[in-house]
């Protein structure tokens, strides 16, 4: 949690916000298309503001709102909102192993932070939990600052859209920038020829599946990329033992 | 909800709210909220490195190549322009920062000046 001082005085906290730094400017106004929609999807400038600080996920905002405002039952709100949010179960099977050593609540409230880009980041700068103390509040220190890097900007610029609802036409396209802002981390992990296949075939099915509701292409997509990376290995161990 | 109560808030919107935060809370801490020991299988710690890149691949492919659903049949169209920029630049300088400007340099007089 990056109001920790162990955390935030760690050298690794200030890398973790320079890392994030580009994905904070790229969604920049991916966040304030966010906070525009919320308003003028029907909510009030109150209610959007309350969401926008405690459900802190942008693609499940967007979900809900229009099921709010046509009166949905609560249920249908919650239930689309879990499955716009379930990568993010994947996500938290692959972090179990680096924040199992937190008592239960920290380990929520830093599971509640960690969005797509601070997965992704800090996966990237760390293949392996740590064994050692001194590694676990190094990686936990790095979280720390991806976190809030990406909190504080999503939550201004979020809270900036929702202010100036009324001056910024969506045709403008400026959410675009959060997709190339994406497009550069994901060709930074393309660092074998397995993660190429798995970006190949989790965007092929993520559009072929498009017609799912709930955003439910996205899950799909990625278990069948990883499916698929699994059977290429498999493939390949095959040939080696032939060879 | 008509136009005239825009700005009225119900503490029902506000419970909704709430339960969608617990939402995010429980997605995203979903396979580390219990205290008990298990490991993953072998074969799913090997899987998970492709994950990643997976779900960036399946959020941001769709967002280039569609529109309203369906997959675009024209090549006017700014995004693909700007992605085919933003990928060259990102393999020559390896700088994410610079792969969103110069994108956006592609994108935006195309989009607005042009209308794809």
């Amino acid at each position: 949690m990056f109001w920790q001082r162990r955390l935030y005085q760690h050298p690794e906290f200030k890398l973790g916000v320079r890392d994030l730094a580009p994905q904070a400017f790229g969604q920049i106004a991916w966040a304030l298309m966010t906070g525009v929609a919320l308003v003028k999807s029907g909510m009030s400038v109150f209610e959007s503001v309350f969401m926008t600080l405690v459900v802190y996920a942008g693609s499940s905002q967007l979900a809900a709102t229009p099921l709010i405002v046509a009166g949905a039952p609560a249920w249908v709100v919650l239930a689309a909102g879990f499955c716009v949010n379930l990568r993010f179960v994947v996500f938290s099977l692959h972090m179990r192993g680096y924040l199992m050593h937190l008592p239960r609540w920290p380990r929520i409230v830093t599971g509640y932070f960690n969005t797509d880009p601070t997965y992704v980041l800090f996966t990237r700068r760390f293949a392996h939990p740590g064994h050692t103390d001194e590694q676990r509040i190094t990686q936990e220190a790095y979280l720390a600052g991806l976190s809030c890097a990406n909190w504080t900007s999503w939550i201004s610029c979020s809270l900036l859209g929702i202010a100036l609802a009324n001056a910024i036409p969506t045709s403008w396209g400026l959410g675009f920038a959060g997709i190339l802002c994406l497009l550069g981390i994901q060709c930074s992990l393309a660092s074998s020829r397995l993660r190429v296949l798995s970006a190949i075939v989790a965007g092929i099915v993520a559009v072929l599946a498009y017609a799912l509701p709930l955003k439910l292409n996205i899950v799909f997509a990625i278990l069948m990329a990883v499916f698929a990376c699994l059977m290429a290995e498999q493939l390949k161990a095959a040939k080696e033992r032939l060879a | 909800m008509s136009s005239t109560d825009l700005n009225v808030t119900d503490a029902w919107t506000l419970w909704v709210i709430v339960g969608l935060a617990i939402i995010t809370a429980v997605t995203r801490s979903f396979f580390f909220l219990s205290n008990s020991e298990w490991h993953l299988p072998h074969w799913a710690q090997r899987g998970l490195q492709y994950a990643p890149i997976a779900a960036l691949s399946a959020v941001v492919v769709p967002e280039i190549v569609m529109t309203q659903g369906q997959l675009i049949a024209t090549w006017q169209d700014a995004r693909i322009f700007a992605a085919v920029v933003g990928v060259a630049i990102y393999f020559a300088k390896r700088n994410v920062l610079l792969t969103i400007m110069l994108g956006m340099g592609v994108y935006l007089p195309l989009h607005l000046g042009l209308g794809w």
